[in-house]
C-alpha cells in the first residue's frame, strides 16, 4: 500500500511506509499452505485444495508486495540508507539460506564420516556391526546395512552434472556481463545476456528433471535408496528448488529491464537476485564436487 | 507465603539429622558401589566445593556492595569504570581453575572408556517399555519389567497408596544378575526408540538406540541390590522401565547361571505389555535391526 | 557505554509537529497492518505475555501432577504431551518473542532511528507467530494427542507422534522464518541506521548484545528448519536419515539439532545480558565496569556456543577424542560468562545503590543466573555429567539460568522501560510485592530440583519412587506460588497503561548518563528520530 506521498524529488529522510497489508497476508498464506500441507500429509481431502489455495495466496502476496516496493522504488521514496538495508538484508537472507544447507552438507559428512563406517564396525562401534550387521561393510555409497530401497546405481559425475556444472558456471558469467552492461548503461546487451542467464537456469532445472527421471526410472536409485539417495535427492531437491526459484526472479527482473527499470547507480534489485544466483551456482559447486564426484 | 517458610523450615528441620533411613530429603548423589562411580562422586564433590569457594567470594562482594554503597545511606558513586589488569585477572584465575578440574575429569573419563577386557558380557536391549537381557556367551536370556504390584500401583487413580509399595517403580520380575568384583560389559542397543540404561550405583548411564551397539562397563565391589530407571524419555511408559541388577557374590552367580541355563528360565518373549490399552498412538515399531 | 548527548533535549516533540507526520492509523488497522516499531514491539510483547501464561498453565498441570507419587491427574501421554509443549512454547512463543518485542521498541530508540530498518518485514516476522502456534497448538485436539517427545524431538520416539506431526513441524518452520527475518531486521537497523557518530563501541549494551544475538540466530534457526526437514521426510517420505537400516543414524539429528539448541539458549540469554547491564549501571549510579570487556564476552560467548552444542549428548557414547573436546570446550564458555558476573559486581562496587523493581530483578538475575552458571559448570565435566544427565539436575539447572536468568531480565527490562513506553510510573508496592513473590518461589520451586536429580529422579517422567515425594511436594507448592505471582505482573502493566503518575523524559533520575532513547519524550513520538540526534 504505497503510501499517498508526493512522487518528486528522491527522499532526504529513511523511508518509513505506513501500514501495509501485504505481511499479514503472508502470514495468512503461510499458514494456509502449512495447514493444507499437514493435512494432506494426514490424509484429509481438504488437504491439497488448502495447500493450493495457500500456494496461490503466496503468489498473490509476492506480487503485490514486490509490486508496491517496486513502485516506490520507481517514484525515488528510497534513499541510499534505504538501499543499503536492502542490501545488508538480502545478504543476511542468504546467509541464512547457506546454513540451511549446512545442515543437509552436514548430515552427508555425518554419514560419511561417522555412521557408515561405524555400521560397518569401525571405530568405537565395533560391537554394533558384530552384533546387529554381521554381514555389512562400509562403502559410499550406500543404502545402507538393511539395503533399504534395495540395489540401485549412481548418476556419474561425468555425464549430466559435468553439463549442468558447466551450464551454472556459463550463467554466472553471462549475469555478470549483464551486470557490467546495466552499469555501462547499455541496455540492449544487459536485455540480452539477462535473458540468455534464466534460460540457461531454466535449462539446468530442465536437465536435472531428466537426471530425476533417470535415476526413478532407471537406475533405482529414489529418495527411498538408504542414507545415499535421502541426502542425494534432500540436498539436489533443495538446490533445484532454489534454482527455479532464482530463475523466475531473474526473470522477472528481465521484465523491469524491458520496462526501463534500473539506473545505472540504482538497481539493488538486479544486484540482489545476482548474489541470489551466485549463491546457488557456488551451492552446485559443492553439490557436484561432494554428491556426484567425491 | 507464611505457610511456605513454615513448610521451608520443616524441609530444613528435616533433612538436619542426615543419612535418615530413608532417602527422603536426600540433598546429595549416593556414593556408588564401584571404584569408578567413587571418583564420580569425587569428581562431584570436588567441582560442587569449586562453584562454592567462588559463590563466596563473588555473591561476598556483591552482598557487601548491596550493603555498602546504598544510595539511601548517601553513598557518592566512584567514577572509575575499567581495569584492563582486573579483567585479565578474572580471566586467568578461572581458566587456572577449570584446568585444575579438567585434569582430574579428564582421568576419569579415560578410566571409563577403557572397555578392554570383561569377564561377563551382557547384551541389553531396551523395548517399549521392558528391558532384554541376553547373556550373549552363556545362553541364557530374558525380559525384565516392571513389578506387578508398582504396575499396579500405578494405573492412574489405582486407588493404591505409593507408600504401600515396596521399591514402587524399582522393582522388576526379573532382575539382572551379575557376579560381584567382576569387569561386567554392558551392549546396549534399542529395538524401537532411545532409552538410557543407568544404575545411579555403578555411576554409569548410557544411550540405547535402535541400530548401534553402546558400550559401558562397571566392576561392582559388594554384593547387593542396585536400582535405577530408564533416563531417556521413550514414550507412554518411560517411567515405568526400571533397572534392577543384583550383584551376587561369584559362587553364588554361578550357582544362578546355571539354574537358568537348566531351563528355569522364563521363555524369551516381551512380556505381555496389557496394562496401556488405554494407549492410543504410541506403537512399538520393531526395527529392521530385529 | 560512553555517554551520549543530544543536541537539542526535546527535538523530537518539535518536530512531530512539524511534519506531516501521521500518528497511528485508527482501529485494527494499526496493529494487523503496522509497521511502527513500537506497535509491532507491543504486540511481540503482549503476545509474548500470553504465551507466558498458556505455557505456565502447562507448567502448572506437570507440578500438579508431581505433587505427590502415583498418578492421580492426567495419563503419561499427556503427562509428555505437557512437558513437550511447555518447552516449546516458553521457547518459541514467551523468552524469544519478548526479547525481540524489546529489540523493537528499544533499538531504534537506542541508536537513534527514526523505525526498524525494514517495517514490512517486522510485520511479517510477528504476524506470523500467531499463526505458528495456532498450528502448534491445534495439535493438543488433533487424533494421537499432541507431540510427546519432549521439545527435542528426538527420534525415533518423534516418528510416533500422530497427526500432530507435520503440524509440529511446521510450525516450527514458521517460528524459524520469524525468528530469521526478525534478527535480519535488527542486524540492518543496527548496522545501517546509527545515529552520526555513535560507533560501534559506543552502542548500548542491549543493543550489542542483540546483534550478537542477531547473527546466532540467523546461523542456527535455518539448522533446525533443516533438521526438522530431515525428520519429516524420515517419517512420510522414505528417507533414512535417522535410521540405522539405511546407513543413517538417530543420533545424527541430535548433533545437528544441537548445533542449533546450544545456541539457542544462548540467544535467550545474551539479550538479558545486555539488559541487566544497562540497568545495574542506571541504579548504581556509575558506569558500567569494562564496557569492551563486556562487549568482547558476549561475543567469545557467541562464538564458543557453536562448538559446544554436544555437551547435551555426553551419553550417546561419542568417542573419547569427542567427549573430551567437548568438555573442554564447555567449560571453557564458563570464563566469559565469569567475566560478565564480575564485571556487573566491580559495576556495583563503590556505586551508589538504590533498589528500584528493574534493580531488584536483575540483583536477583545476578544470584540465581550464576547458580545457574555453577550447575553448568557442573554438568560440564563429563564423568560427572554421567550421573546427572537427564536428571532434574538438569531441569533445575536449565531453569536457573532460564527463569530467573531469561525471564527475570525480561521482567527487569519491563520494569525499567515501562514508564517510557506508556508514560506513566507504576505502582511500585506491587511490583516490589511482585519481585519478592517471583524470587522466593522462583527458589522454593527450582532449588529442590537439584537435590532430587542428584537422588536419582530422572526428567520427564509423571511418577516416581517414594524417595522423591518430600522435595517434589516442596517444588510443586513453589511452582502454584510462582504462577499465582505472575498475577501481580499483569496488574502492574494494565495499571502503567491505564494511567498513573507522568513519567519524566529520564524516568530514573539516578543521574546516570543515559542512552537516547531518555532523550526522547515518555512515551516517545510515533516516529522515533525523524531526524537522526547526533552522539558525541
Ligand atoms: C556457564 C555456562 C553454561 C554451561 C557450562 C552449561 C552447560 C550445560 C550442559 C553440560 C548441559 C547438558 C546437561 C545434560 O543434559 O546432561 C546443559 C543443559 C542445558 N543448558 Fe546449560 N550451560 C551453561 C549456561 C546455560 C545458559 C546461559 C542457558 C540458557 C539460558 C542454558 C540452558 C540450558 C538448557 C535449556 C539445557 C537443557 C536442554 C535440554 O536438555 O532440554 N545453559 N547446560
Ligand atoms: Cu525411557
Ligand atoms: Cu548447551
Amino acid at each position: 500500500m504505497a503510501h499517498a506521498h508526493t512522487t518528486h524529488a528522491p527522499a532526504d529522510k529513511y523511508y518509513v511506509p505506513h501500514g501495509s497489508p501485504w505481511p499479514i497476508i503472508g502470514s495468512v498464506s503461510l499458514f494456509t499452505t502449512v495447514l493444507g500441507a499437514a493435512l494432506w500429509i494426514n490424509e484429509s481431502s481438504s488437504g491439497p485444495v488448502l495447500f493450493s489455495v495457500g500456494l496461490l495466496l503466496v503468489a498473490f502476496m509476492f506480487a503485490g508486495w514486490f509490486g508496491t516496493v517496486i513502485k516506490e522504488s520507481e517514484n525515488r521514496f528510497y534513499n541510499e540508507a534505504v538501499d543499503r538495508s536492502f542490501r545488508m538484508g538480502m545478504m543476511w537472507f542468504i546467509f541464512s539460506e547457506v546454513m540451511f544447507f549446512a545442515a543437509f552438507f552436514g548430515a552427508l559428512w555425518y554419514a560419511r564420516q561417522y555412521s557408515v563406517p561405524w555400521l560397518g564396525g569401525e571405530g568405537v562401534k565395533v560391537f554394533t556391526n558384530y552384533l546387529l550387521w554381521d554381514n555389512f561393510e562400509a562403502a559410499w555409497p550406500t543404502n545402507g546395512p538393511g539395503d533399504v530401497g534395495g540395489d540401485f546405481e549412481t548418476i556419474p559425475a561425468f555425464g549430466l552434472p559435468a553439463i549442468n556444472t558447466a551450464i551454472l558456471l556459463t550463467s554466472g558469467v553471462t549475469i555478470t556481463i549483464a551486470h557490467h552492461a546495466l552499469k555501462a548503461g547499455k541496455r540492449g546487451m544487459l536485455n540480452v545476456f539477462l535473458a540468455l542467464t534464466f534460460l540457461l537456469g531454466f535449462t539446468f532445472v530442465f536437465l536435472q528433471a531428466e537426471e530425476y527421471m533417470e535415476a526413478y526410472q532407471h537406475l533405482n536409485l529414489t529418495l527411498g535408496s538408504g542414507i545415499y539417495g535421502s541426502t542425494f535427492f534432500m540436498l539436489t531437491g533443495f538446490h533445484g528448488f532454489h534454482v527455479t526459484v532464482g530463475a523466475i526472479m531473474l526473470t522477472v527482473i528481465w521484465i523491469r529491464c524491458l520496462r526501463g527499470h534500473f539506473t545505472p547507480t540504482h538497481h539493488f534489485a538486479f544486484e540482489g537476485v545476482a548474489w541470489y544466483w551466485h549463491f546457488v551456482d557456488v551451492v552446485w559447486l559443492g553439490l557436484f564436487i561432494f554428491v556426484y564426484w567425491l | 507465603m507464611l505457610k511456605i517458610l513454615k513448610c521451608a523450615a520443616a524441609a530444613i528441620a528435616a533433612c538436619l539429622p542426615a543419612g535418615a533411613a530413608f532417602a527422603a530429603w536426600e540433598l546429595n548423589m549416593p556414593v556408588g558401589v564401584t571404584e569408578l562411580s567413587r571418583e564420580i562422586h569425587g569428581l562431584h564433590m570436588l567441582i560442587f566445593w569449586v562453584c562454592v569457594l567462588i559463590a563466596v567470594v563473588v555473591f561476598g562482594a556483591m552482598i557487601y556492595s548491596i550493603v555498602k554503597f546504598r544510595h539511601s545511606k548517601g553513598a557518592i558513586p566512584a567514577t572509575f569504570d575499567h581495569s584492563t589488569k582486573v579483567e585479565v585477572v578474572w580471566t586467568v584465575i578461572p581458566i587456572a581453575i577449570l584446568v585444575g578440574m579438567a585434569i582430574p575429569a579428564a582421568e576419569t573419563l579415560i578410566k571409563i572408556e577403557d572397555m578392554r577386557g570383561s569377564d561377563l558380557s551382557v547384551k541389553v536391549t531396551g523395548y517399549q517399555w521392558q528391558w532384554h537381557y541376553d547373556y550373549i556367551d552363556h545362553n541364557v536370556n530374558f525380559f525384565s519389567r516392571i513389578s506387578r504390584d508398582s504396575d499396579a500401583a500405578r494405573q492412574l487413580n489405582s486407588g493404591i497408596d505409593p507408600t504401600s509399595v515396596e521399591n514402587y517403580l524399582l522393582e522388576v520380575d526379573k532382575r539382572l544378575v551379575v557376579p560381584v568384583d567382576s569387569k561386567i560389559r554392558i551392549l546396549l542397543t534399542s529395538s524401537d526408540v532411545i532409552h538410557a540404561w543407568w544404575v545411579p550405583a555403578f555411576g554409569m548411564k548410557k544411550d540405547a538406540y535402535p541400530g548401534f551397539v553402546n558400550e559401558l562397563w562397571f566392576r561392582a565391589t559388594e554384593p547387593g541390590i542396585y536400582r535405577g530407571q530408564c533416563a531417556e524419555l521413550c514414550g507412554y511408559d518411560h517411567a515405568f522401565m526400571p533397572v534392577v541388577v543384583e550383584v551376587k557374590s561369584k559362587q553364588d552367580f554361578d550357582a544362578w547361571l546355571q539354574a537358568q541355563q537348566a531351563g528355569d528360565a522364563p521363555a524369551a518373549q516381551p512380556a505381555a505389555i496389557d496394562s496401556q490399552s488405554d494407549n492410543a498412538s504410541a506403537t512399538t515399531t520393531v526395527a529392521r535391526a530385529e | 557505554m560512553s555517554t551520549v548527548h543530544t543536541h537539542a533535549g526535546h527535538q523530537a516533540d518539535t518536530h512531530h509537529d512539524a511534519h506531516d507526520h501521521h500518528g497511528p492509523e485508527k482501529g485494527w488497522r494499526r496493529w494487523v497492518f503496522a509497521t511502527n516499531h513500537k506497535d509491532i514491539g507491543t504486540m511481540y510483547l503482549l503476545f509474548s505475555l500470553t504465551m507466558f501464561f498458556v505455557g505456565g498453565t502447562m507448567a502448572m498441570i506437570i507440578r500438579a501432577e508431581l505433587f505427590q507419587p502415583g498418578l492421580q491427574l492426567v495419563n503419561p501421554m499427556f503427562f509428555n504431551s505437557m512437558t513437550t509443549m511447555h518447552a516449546l512454547v516458553m521457547i518459541f512463543g514467551a523468552v524469544m518473542p519478548a526479547f525481540v518485542g524489546l529489540a523493537n521498541w528499544m533499538i531504534p530508540l537506542q541508536v537513534g532511528a527514526p523505525d526498524m530498518a525494514l517495517p514490512r518485514m517486522n510485520n511479517f516476522s510477528f504476524w506470523i507467530l500467531p499463526f505458528a502456534f495456532t498450528l502448534l497448538l491445534s495439535t493438543l485436539f488433533v487424533e494421537g494427542g499432541a507431540p510427546a517427545s519432549g521439545w527435542t524431538m528426538y527420534p525415533p520416539l518423534v516418528l510416533q507422534t500422530g497427526d500432530a506431526f507435520p503440524l509440529m513441524i511446521f510450525a516450527v518452520h514458521l517460528m524459524g522464518a520469524s525468528s530469521i527475518m526478525g534478527a535480519i531486521n535488527v542486524i540492518v537497523t543496527i548496522m545501517n541506521m546509527r545515529a552520526p557518530g555513535m560507533s560501534l563501541l559506543k552502542m548500548p549494551l542491549f543493543t550489542w548484545s542483540w546483534l550478537i544475538t542477531a547473527y546466532l540466530l540467523i546461523a542456527v534457526m535455518p539448522v533446525l528448519a533443516g533438521a526438522v526437514t530431515m525428520l519429516l521426510t524420515d517419517h512420510y517420505f522414505g528417507t533414512t536419515f535417522f535410521e540405522a537400516a539405511g546407513g543413517g543414524d538417530p543420533v545424527m539429528y541430535q548433533h545437528i539439532f544441537w548445533f542449533f539448541g546450544h545456541p539457542e539458549v544462548y540467544i535467550m540469554i545474551l539479550p538479558a545480558f545486555g539488559i541487566v547491564s544497562e540497568i545495574i549501571p542506571t541504579f548504581s549510579r556509575k558506569r558500567l565496569f569494562g564496557y569492551d570487556a563486556m562487549v568482547y564476552a558476549i561475543a567469545s560467548i557467541a562464538f564458543l556456543s557453536f562448538i559446544v552444542w554436544a555437551h547435551h549428548m555426553f551419553t550417546v557414547g561419542m568417542p573419547l577424542a569427542g567427549q573430551m573436546f567437548f568438555m573442554l570446550a564447555t567449560m571453557l564458555i564458563a570464563v566469559p560468562t565469569g567475566v560478565k558476573v564480575f564485571n556487573w559486581t566491580a559495576t556495583m562496587y563503590k556505586g551508589s545503590l538504590s533498589f528500584e523493581p528493574p534493580m531488584l530483578f536483575a540483583l536477583s538475575f545476578l544470584f540465581l543466573f550464576s547458580i545457574g552458571g555453577f550447575s553448568g559448570l557442573m554438568l560440564a565435566i563429563v564423568p560427572a555429567d554421567f550421573q546427572y544427565h537427564d536428571t532434574y539436575f538438569v531441569v533445575a539447572h536449565f531453569h536457573y539460568v532460564l527463569v530467573p536468568g531469561a525471564v527475570f531480565a525480561i521482567m527487569a527490562a519491563v520494569y525499567y522501560w515501562l514508564p517510557k513506553w506508556t508514560g506513566h510510573m507504576y505502582n511500585n508496592a506491587l511490583a516490589k510485592a511482585h519481585f519478592w513473590a517471583s524470587t522466593i518461589f522462583v527458589n522454593v520451586l527450582f532449588f529442590p530440583q537439584h537435590f532430587l536429580g542428584l537422588a536419582g529422579m530422572p526428567r520427564r517422567i509423571p511418577d516416581y519412587n517414594t524417595q522423591f515425594a518430600d522435595w517434589n511436594m516442596v517444588s510443586s507448592i513453589g511452582a502454584f506460588g510462582f504462577g499465582l505471582s505472575q498475577l501481580l505482573l499483569v496488574a502492574v502493566i494494565w495499571q502503567s497503561v491505564r494511567g498513573g503518575v507522568k513519567a519524566t523524559d529520564k524516568v530514573w533520575d539516578s543521574g546516570m548518563p543515559h542512552g537516547l532513547e531518555w532523550t526522547l519524550s515518555s512515551p516517545p513520538p510515533y516516529h522515533s528520530f525523524e531526524v537522526a540526534p547526533e552522539v558525541k
